[in-house]
């Protein structure tokens, strides 16, 4: 989509200004009953867009995603503009630089519309823990976007965006993807600086694209991966154009399936995966069943090693540096810990109001395993557990080139269907958070639709080959 | 089983103010997402090293050199609470 966009505006079919307005009306069409967006930036989106057409009117090349509009996830920071992550605690926050990734996309020349909803600091898996309200999935609205980057997801699905950005966790981006009906990828942990993103769990977090097709998600890519001093885990350079590997042709490619996975699918979802896997094979990819032992415990050690982190990591929302500040009067009956009383409810206040229910129980979750006498107990052993995984998927991809799984067990769930069992919630994240936790590339895309729903399938890939996964998943697409 | 005095104790360390209701709620959540998390108490994990993050990096330097930001005034309006120029916060002593 973004190569033909790409070229109605080198051949002046349309201006990117106008480009820009198109999805400016499309937003104030749709977007008070889908709320995909938290604030807009026009100003600045409407610069940039004169920009990339002064140097069109003057015959100068352009690039691939000059002029192109899309949208930023709330938490990565875009100088000037708002930045809540979502939460009530950042409701006065406006970012005073730029983050990596948001810096090479200018430079790239493409034009930024507004910031997308999210559940709040990333945590969630339905958009439903924002401190804004909840975004509706564009395809059923009394369906969930997915989360935590249902904004991007229900912005790109609803024709608000042309590309997104999200942030991946433990499937935050391909699992809104997947219940949208877009393309959804979470590069390699490292290839991709987090420089200006909210941290949320610093071991496991990756930015990367969601859009309409897999050439799209590549073409973004190219333009926000590579080493970033400001990034200490920033670790290969890439200069690559991701674009120049989708030949469609995957001929020798092996696929394994983990038959785990597949088992307790509903009828919907299991035929879904079967026509994926018929597809590949008839593309000449040679399907073979693998195990993954240990996998099983992903889910149980991601949901240690994130509170942990997370807790860490959202210490500084403390009332002091900036955000909101609040005490509220009340004398709490918490003991001061020799700290004066006025600066201990300050804290105490700031976070009790600025902070949503989730976000008090991740912290309150990592704060308890990290406590004294709880260390060994859980971080480390999940930590070593993380260990086993990898071995897992080392062993695997001596078989394999991609690991074929679904993206979530089902379709998008109706909204207030799990908000009151975390635990079921946090289930819909099953088939996605391994890939962080061993830290691999992955891409959802677009299946056979269950009941009319949109449906996705995951290729997980080897480390640092985000290039043979989405010639994969480019193969599909162009076929299907 | 995490009680309501501990939730409370752990809300204290985390600094986060709870209400009555929620500290029964978060008892109530907390004991069992922690109940789900033990099944990994069933893995053997001696002789297994840990791994912090996954591209093993350790120690990675720079130079500790001064960047001068160039919007500083961007930083000072982020400031909750403002006096001559400077931060304002509660004291701490």
């Amino acid at each position: 989509m973004i190569r033909e966009l790409h070229k109605k505006l080198t051949s002046g079919e349309i201006t990117s200004v106008k480009l820009t307005e198109r999805y400016f009306d499309v937003i104030k069409k749709k977007d008070k009953e889908i709320f995909a967006y938290l604030s807009l930036t026009e100003e600045s989106a409407r610069e940039q867009a004169k920009k990339a057409d002064a140097k069109i009117a003057c015959k100068e090349k352009i690039g691939i995603l000059e002029g192109i509009p899309g949208a930023i996830k709330d938490n990565i920071l875009v100088r000037g503009a708002g930045m809540t992550a979502a939460s009530k605690i950042l409701d006065n926050y406006i970012a005073p630089d730029d983050a990596t990734v948001i810096r090479k996309l200018k430079e790239a020349g493409a034009v930024i519309l507004g910031k997308t909803n999210m559940d709040e600091f990333a945590c969630g898996s339905s958009t439903e823990n924002s401190g804004y309200g909840p975004t509706k999935n564009p395809c059923d609205l009394e369906r969930v976007p997915g989360g935590s980057s249902g904004g991007s997801a229900a912005a790109v699905a609803s024709g608000e965006a042309v590309w997104a950005l999200g942030t991946d966790t433990g499937g935050s981006i391909r699992q809104p993807a997947a219940f949208c009906g877009v393309v959804g990828l979470k590069p390699t942990y490292g290839l991709v600086s987090r420089y200006g993103a909210v941290a949320m769990g610093s071991s496991l977090d990756q930015i990367g694209p969601l859009t309409k097709t897999v050439e799209d998600a590549a073409i973004v890519l190219s333009a926000i991966a590579g080493e970033d001093q400001k990034d200490a885990t920033s670790v290969r350079s890439s200069g690559k154009d991701y674009t120049n590997f989708l030949t469609g042709r995957i001929n020798d490619l092996r696929i394994g399936i983990v038959e785990d996975y597949l088992k307790d699918l509903s009828e919907g979802a299991k035929k879904s995966m079967d026509e994926v896997i018929e597809q590949y094979e008839k593309l000449g990819a040679e399907v073979k069943k693998v195990e993954l032992p240990n996998a099983k415990y992903s889910l149980p050690v991601y949901y240690i090693i994130m509170p942990c982190e997370l807790s860490s990591n959202l210490a500084r929302y403390d009332g002091l540096k900036y955000g909101i500040r609040i005490n509220d009067e009340l004398d709490s009956d918490y003991n001061t810990n020799c700290l004066p009383k006025n600066l201990l409810e300050t804290y105490l206040d700031t976070r009790k109001y600025g902070l949503g229910a989730e976000i008090k129980r991740r912290i309150m979750l990592g704060t308890y395993a990290l406590s004294s006498g709880y260390y060994e107990a859980y971080y480390l052993r999940a930590q070593k557990v993380r260990t086993l995984i990898k071995k897992d998927f080392e062993k695997v991809f001596e078989k394999v080139d991609l690991i074929l799984t679904p993206t979530a067990p089902t379709p998008a769930f109706k909204l207030g269907e799990k908000t009151q069992n975390p635990l079921e919630m946090y289930l819909a994240d099953i088939f996605t958070v391994t890939a962080n936790i061993v830290g691999v590339p992955a891409i959802s895309v677009p299946g056979p639709e269950v009941f009319g729903l949109p449906f996705g399938f995951q290729l997980m890939g080897k480390w640092f080959n985000e290039e043979n996964l989405l010639n994969a998943a480019h193969a599909y697409e162009i076929n299907k | 089983m995490i009680s309501k005095k501990e939730v409370r104790h752990i809300a204290n360390l985390a600094r986060i103010g709870l209400g009555e209701k929620e500290a029964e709620k978060y008892s109530k959540d907390l004991s069992s997402i922690l109940n789900w998390i033990n099944e990994l108490k069933e893995v053997d994990v001696s002789d297994v090293e840990p791994t912090a993050h996954i591209t093993g990096l350790e120690n990675a330097v720079r130079q500790d050199k001064i960047r001068e930001f160039d919007d500083k005034e961007a930083l000072k309006k982020l400031f909750p609470e403002e006096k001559d120029g400077y931060n304002k916060v509660k004291s701490v002593l």
